[in-house]
């Protein structure tokens, strides 16, 4: 009986524990979880440590840091912004465990910026059961922009099709009559970016693909030179992207490469190639956000006051730019669904929709559209920095022509703070 | 929540007369079960339903090893051979005890393979094949991305449990009444003729076949019987998380799980479940540190010192683990 008592002793412990956790939660006048009159508490879920760390970790920080800037002016409607940030390692189970402590014990008021398509795919049924607005998912999957059967979630990159189509018109006018190739990782990413791009080029001449844990492409990219290939697109994360370029080249091979927004950022990859960092010359990629070594942008000088200020001086890249954008869009959907802030009432603010902001193009927020950012701009690698060239694309993610953006580009508000428009 | 059984009851010949049926253990465990989840806010059911998933796993694990004396580091492996089963059967039928059952039967095809294999291999051979085992997953799941879908893994259809009950309460009942189960059954197994089997195999193989005791018969039997718990295990955690891929199922799970049943105490059920409750409540113990200290970043590591500091004060203060503290002096120490 003693092992008994010791079991049930072990039980009542462990939910001993738990009694504590929930007391801190108060919800006070309002009846929306996570919201006060004079806070509001968002969390959300990110690799800051495992193998997805490298790059990602940063965002979460710069977000925060963009919400520190926001409350320091007095918040929005006198409401200051709490941001949870919750490790999960980018493991699917981890961040099951996360997400239901922040929905269930920590009552956070909505879920913002989810990063990636493993792992917040297994929690949409979640956060739907339980009434969670799931803002701005940090993936580029079509997952997200399904407005019947996730009525509460909302994507933020532009999806890989969208990417494939754009990418795909700038290597058709560019190298007409030349042999396309592709290499991507083995999912959703790799899968919608091919399917964009085949849209506006037909069939490429040969496809390869990889997975993470397999840190080799020689194989593949041996396979894509022994094809003739003279464009190589890639729809690879920053590690593999330089693992692709790297590995041509010890085998003498030099395609023209065209990389997806996802694994081109400019000082992941020179970090990653180390001497071999010249081999990025004139890689061609693209982008929607104002791009963190063009001092001249307004966008830029505002998020670089901010991060001194409120990120601890952080290294400034592409990253914190990303990081800093999802909260002043957030920012700006507080501010749309004004005083009486409910569930209900953002997800109407954000499906109104509307917004514009520090992105190349608007985002296409409709009660039809849940998708993020509509289009790209083409950048190109020089010496180490990306510019921008050519116009803004825009297109959807089925047949839509890819057209050119006309809009001229938005100034950030005096203060760095948008107002309800 | 049972022990090894201390020599001197084998040589009585009614050993079940003096000793209380696993019954009542597990009746009044699960009546507290029911009772908890009724009680508990949703998050700590959802809790208390990931212990139970351990339960299943740490519980088969320390019969393997407590009482057989084989090291398996690829449980993580089974685990995940019963969680793929289990998202491929929910894909296409979508009934939940079927898939289970499936799970369960396919892994302990997969554990009998290895068995066969572990049989004939001792000590740094046969961890060195059941970690071949844990690091094989994503290869796998990479090879057969038409089946596997890859490191993306699959989605899990599962029906909504009925209005009444929340979706963290029946994930507990689900959780905890195959941890039940697989406790009773365990239980059983280890005061039979079968649990004595394998402690002799363990203790001398040349004694047990002189005994008359089939050794690798009884090794393989064993590395069975456990997988099948890791099966179940598996299928439970793919229940909880509506998603498998192979980052759910890393090599650090199988250390993980190792260690949680060393420190919970070797060979005994009742250190299993202090292993599973370990196994939940350190990296949320680690979780309110760093997030105390201001530092998101120690979160993710922080748990991996918390289990390596745990192991070395238990197997410093309490070599037999957690579950052999108070008991000690009346009785013989499990084997570590």
């Amino acid at each position: 009986m003693r092992r008994t008592a010791i079991v049930l002793t072990a039980v009542l412990l462990a939910a001993g524990c738990s009694s504590n956790g929930n007391g801190n939660s108060s919800s006070g006048s309002s009846d929306t979880p996570g919201v006060t009159d004079t806070e509001i508490t968002v969390g959300t879920h990110m690799p800051l440590t495992g193998p997805a760390a490298a790059g990602y970790s940063k965002i979460a920080p710069a977000t925060k840091a963009y919400f520190d800037y926001v409350n320091s002016k007095g918040g929005i409607n006198g409401r200051k912004i709490t941001y949870k940030i919750m490790d999960d390692g980018y493991n699917p189970a981890n961040t099951q465990q996360v997400v239901r402590q922040l929905v269930l014990q920590d009552k956070v008021f909505a879920i913002l910026n989810g990063l990636g398509t493993p792992t917040h795919t297994g929690v949409l049924d979640f956060l739907k059961t339980n009434r969670v607005p799931d803002l701005f998912v940090a993936s580029g999957s079509r997952s997200w922009n399904q407005p019947d059967k996730y009525p509460g979630t909302f994507g933020f990159n532009p999806d890989y099709t969208v990417e494939g189509k754009v990418l795909g018109t700038y290597v058709k006018e560019t190298y007409p009559g030349k042999k396309i190739c592709f290499l991507g990782q083995d999912d959703d990413f790799g899968r919608d970016s091919l399917a964009g791009i085949e849209k506006i080029l037909g069939p490429v001449t040969a496809k390869q693909s990889y997975v993470t844990s397999n840190p080799n492409v020689g194989p593949q990219i041996g396979a894509l030179k022994a094809a003739a290939c003279d464009v190589v697109m890639l729809a690879t994360i920053p590690g593999f992207t330089a693992l692709s370029i790297g590995t041509a080249a010890k085998i003498g091979y030099k395609p023209q490469f065209v990389v997806s927004n996802v694994g081109s950022d400019p000082t992941t990859l020179t970090k990653t190639l180390g001497a071999a960092a010249p081999l990025l010359e004139g890689v061609v990629a693209a982008n929607y956000l104002p791009l963190a070594t063009d001092d001249a942008n307004p966008w830029i000088q505002l998020y670089k006051k901010i991060n001194t200020d409120f990120n601890s001086n952080a290294e400034f890249d592409n990253n914190v730019v990303y990081g800093m954008s999802v909260g002043y869009l957030f920012v700006q959907s507080l501010q749309a669904a004004g005083k009486d802030l409910t569930r209900d009432n953002l997800i109407a603010a954000v499906e109104k929709g509307g917004f514009t902001g520090p992105g190349l193009v608007p985002v296409r927020f409709s009660a039809k559209d849940h998708s993020g950012y509509g289009g790209e701009q083409l950048t190109k690698l020089t010496g180490g920095k990306a510019t921008y060239f050519g116009t803004p694309y825009q297109t959807d993610d089925g047949d839509g022509a890819v057209a050119a953006y006309t809009g001229s580009a938005v100034a950030p508000p005096q203060d760095g703070i948008p107002t309800a428009q | 929540m049972t022990t090894i059984e201390a020599p001197e009851k084998v040589t009585t010949n009614h050993p079940k007369t003096k000793r209380l049926s696993p019954l009542l253990y597990v009746v009044p465990a699960a009546i507290l079960i029911l009772a908890l989840t009724y009680t508990l806010p949703p998050f700590r059911n959802y809790q208390l339903a990931t212990v139970g998933a351990y339960l299943c796993v740490t519980a088969g694990l320390t019969i393997l090893t407590g009482l057989n004396g084989q090291l398996s580091l690829g449980h993580g492996a089974l685990m995940a051979t019963g969680a793929y089963t289990l998202a491929l059967m929910q894909n296409r039928f979508n009934v939940l005890a079927l898939g289970i059952l499936a799970a369960v039967l396919v892994t302990t095809v997969a554990g009998g393979v290895i068995g066969l294999a572990a049989a004939r291999l001792r000590g740094p051979y046969l961890a060195g094949l059941t970690l071949a085992v844990a690091v094989v997953v994503p290869s796998i799941a990479s090879t057969f991305d038409e089946t596997f879908n890859s490191d993306q893994g699959l989605t899990v259809a599962l029906e909504p449990p009925p209005d009444a009950v929340t979706v963290e309460q029946w994930q507990a009942w689900v959780c905890w009444a195959g941890a039940l189960v697989t406790v009773l059954v365990l239980a059983y197994l280890a005061r039979g003729r079968f649990g004595r089997d394998m402690k002799a195999v363990r203790d001398d193989e040349t004694a047990a076949k002189l005994a008359g005791i089939g050794v690798a018969r009884t090794q393989v039997l064993a590395f069975v019987v456990s997988a099948a718990c890791a099966g179940l295990a598996g299928a439970l955690f793919a229940v909880l998380a509506q998603s498998v891929s192979p980052g759910a199922f890393p090599l650090t799970l199988s250390l993980f799980l190792v260690m949680a049943v060393v420190i919970g105490g070797l060979g005994r059920l009742s250190g299993a479940l202090i292993g599973a409750v370990l196994l939940v409540a350190l990296p949320e113990i680690a979780h309110s540190i760093a997030e105390d200290a201001g530092s998101q970043r120690l979160e993710g590591n922080l748990a991996l010192t918390f289990f390596g500091v745990v192991l070395v004060a238990v197997m410093l203060a309490a070599p037999g683990g957690l579950a052999s503290l108070r008991w000690k002096r009346n009785k013989q120490k499990g084997r570590t």
